[in-house]
């Protein structure tokens, strides 16, 4: 089932009235999320994330713009008839029910034609509790459980009635890290078993990156770019997206481009013929520079993290605006660090401008 | 823990607290205790000089008394009405306070102002309400009723007398129910709203986004959720309802009863105060342990119950 966004909007009426601003939550989103596949809507908090995925679910009711599953259009349609499941932040399973009952309770509310017998939705239970294999687990009570076993049995819950479409909202928040990353497998292995169009929503833009088949980035309200995880990486529209992508983050310095040519304080460090001169941001993926006694940017050399496959080389320039300049490199090449400075080549596939003003991409042509 | 050595001061900042405690609980309890025991004992035979004898006479007498029985008879029909039917209006009042927005505090003040009045008033306010206003004459019907009188025969009802000499016993623990239930709500308005108020949200989203039909949120949803609430609430409502009286003077006046029947509606409570109006002490103190021994064993019923269904 593909789910179609059109000019989405959600306005918030400010709390006070006299004084404050109404909050545009989500501005004019359009998208359509192609049919099972895993949609990561990624973003700092405050984006419009959880708002977006929301008004897909129901609870919210868009101020503008359509949804549509499929062909139907839902946008007036209430949430239980959506057939939609849902997996809230905390779960919200249902602390007096075993996990059994939990998992039952969606299927007892099924009316008329969708009505089953016992067996039947005992069954179906016991089938939902195996693919996110819960199923010793049955008569415990949600109290009794571990948070990644919670994650599960309320997955299971969504799943249980065969959804349309799947929405988890936040559904790594609570774990652990090691947990997080076993549980975002399982996520990944579900959605492929059973097919179903999930969307979820994070901040944690490696949880998005890791398993989604597109991901949505998204900045106060607007989407700033939509696409698959390694293309939106690689080819980031505006400095924001390149900023929120990628761990270690982005080199951002300020630099200039004059005569076809990027300057970092006096010294060139690219070729862009064609490019207009303006004043640039500059992002240098940590993994696109590599020391180089002959490289073309210097910078303060402050020391070197080895972390055992990788090192990271650290050091600073007066032109950057993070802190600090990261090299990821290979922990075979060696730095000298009796030296003040580093001298880096840079790769231009990992280098990006954008215009100062707009925090556009500026594109120019790698020779 | 305080260390010992300074454990003279705690002791010290507990003392007004402690004595206090001691003179007027401690002391009072384990002297009932004792007069209960006291064969015949009378506060004034005892100033006398007399002494008596250890053993279970009071117990014996108090339980061989035909008020005793009307008492204790009365006193649990009024709780076993009242708690329920005040525990399951009060929720479902709390739980249609809780789904509005509008008026919602204008409305929990309407609800919570009995709380706040003192009961004998509204005894007295409830008694005209149900009353025969006017003289009777002769044997003849009187022609001026209370407001409920007057709404019934508004709908075109016959007058009922509720609380005068002559009426019925069925009229007048009606009477006693409605009283009771509506002073009771507000205490249990106000516990089951708090309760509400605190359940997560996102529970109530869960079950809408499954299509849970209204009924089904509030049995298996809203309800085991304010278990802990409503056991609180059904407890403290029996310990109450066996502690009647105040209720009973509000309406009925000292005598416990119409003009015609006085004590009929006399309560376990009352039965203690008649006793120690008679300088029966003794008979007093025998008539509190049984009702505490009923409280207690109604109390651990409802626990063991409550452990069974409540979720914590």
């Amino acid at each position: 089932m593909k789910v179609v966004l059109e000019n989405l909007t959600k306005i918030f009426p400010s709390r006070d009235k006299k004084a404050g601003k109404e909050v545009v939550a989500v501005n004019n989103f359009n998208f359509e999320i192609p049919d099972g596949q895993l949609v990561g809507l990624l973003g700092p908090s405050g984006c419009g994330k959880s708002t977006t995925l929301y008004m897909i679910s129901g609870l919210q009711k868009p101020t503008g713009g359509k949804i549509y599953f499929g062909d139907d259009d839902v946008t007036e349609l209430s949430t239980e008839n959506r057939g939609i499941g849902l997996v809230f932040q905390n779960y919200a399973l249902y602390p007096h029910m075993t996990v059994q009952q939990n998992i039952l309770f969606p299927l007892q509310n099924l009316k008329g034609k969708d009505k089953l017998s016992k067996q039947e939705m005992l069954d179906r239970a016991l089938e939902a509790a195996k693919l996110v294999q819960i199923d010793e687990l049955m008569d415990r009570k949600p109290s009794e459980l571990s948070g990644g076993q919670q994650q599960r049995v309320a997955i299971a819950r969504a799943l249980v009635k065969m959804p349309r479409v799947l929405l988890l909202d936040e559904p790594l928040s609570n774990l652990d890290a090691r947990l997080r990353l076993q549980t975002r497998e399982e996520i990944r292995r579900i959605q492929k078993e059973t097919g179903i169009t999930t969307v979820f929503v994070t901040h944690d833009q490696e949880e998005a990156m890791s398993i989604s088949d597109v991901i949505v980035v998204m900045k106060a309200g607007v989407v700033q770019q939509i696409g698959k995880p390694q293309e939106v990486y690689d080819d980031p529209k505006n400095l924001f997206v390149a900023k929120f992508l990628g761990t270690p983050p982005i080199n951002v310095l300020e630099g200039k481009v004059a005569g076809g040519k990027v300057y970092i304080g006096d010294s060139a460090v690219m070729d862009v013929n064609g490019v207009e001169d303006q004043e640039v941001y500059i992002g240098i993926r940590p993994e696109g520079i590599e020391p180089n006694e002959n490289g073309v940017f210097e910078c303060k050399l402050n020391n070197v993290e080895v972390m055992g496959r990788d090192a990271s080389v650290v050091s600073t320039h007066p032109s950057a605006i993070s802190t600090v300049i990261r090299a990821i490199i290979s922990s075979d090449i060696r730095v000298d660090t009796s030296k003040e400075t580093v001298k880096y080549n840079i790769k231009p596939h990992k280098f990006f401008i954008f215009n100062k003003e707009t925090e556009e991409r500026v594109y120019f042509e790698v020779k | 823990m305080v260390d010992s050595k300074n454990q003279w001061k705690a002791w010290l900042y507990l003392s007004p607290a402690i004595v206090l405690l001691l003179v007027f609980t401690v002391w009072p309890i384990f002297n009932t205790l004792r007069m209960a025991f006291l064969d015949g004992y009378g506060n004034m035979a005892a100033i006398g000089g007399q002494t008596f004898q250890f053993g279970i006479n009071n117990f014996l007498k108090v339980v061989q008394y035909k008020e005793f029985l009307q008492c204790l008879q009365n006193t649990a029909l009024l709780c076993v009405t009242t708690v329920p039917i005040s525990t399951t209006l009060a929720l479902l009042i709390a739980v249609a306070l809780n789904s509005i927005k509008p008026l919602q505090k204008t409305l929990q003040t309407i609800f919570f102002l009995p709380y706040v009045t003192n009961s004998i008033a509204i005894g007295m306010v409830f008694a005209a309400m149900f009353n025969i206003v006017g003289l009777k004459q002769g044997n003849s019907v009187a022609d001026t009723w209370g407001i409920i009188n007057n709404v019934i025969q508004f709908f075109g009802g016959e007058p009922v007398n509720w609380i005068n000499a002559g009426s019925s016993y069925i009229a007048n623990i009606t009477v006693m129910i409605v009283y009771i239930v509506w002073n009771a709500l507000p205490f249990k308005i106000l516990i089951l709203l708090g309760g509400l108020q605190s359940i997560n949200k996102q529970y109530y989203d869960a079950a809408k986004v499954d299509g849970t039909p209204k009924g089904r949120v509030l049995t298996r949803i809203t309800i085991p959720l304010l278990s802990p609430m409503l056991a609180y609430v059904i407890i403290t409502g029996f310990i109450g309802g066996f502690k009647e009286y105040s209720s009973i003077v509000g309406i009925f006046g000292e005598k416990m009863g119409p003009a015609d029947d006085a004590g009929r509606l006399n309560t376990m409570v009352g039965f203690v105060y008649d006793a120690l109006e008679r300088d029966r002490q003794g008979r007093a103190s025998a008539a509190a342990l049984i009702l505490f021994a009923i409280i207690l064993v109604v109390t651990i019923i409802n626990n063991k119950f409550i452990k069974k269904h409540v979720h914590y």
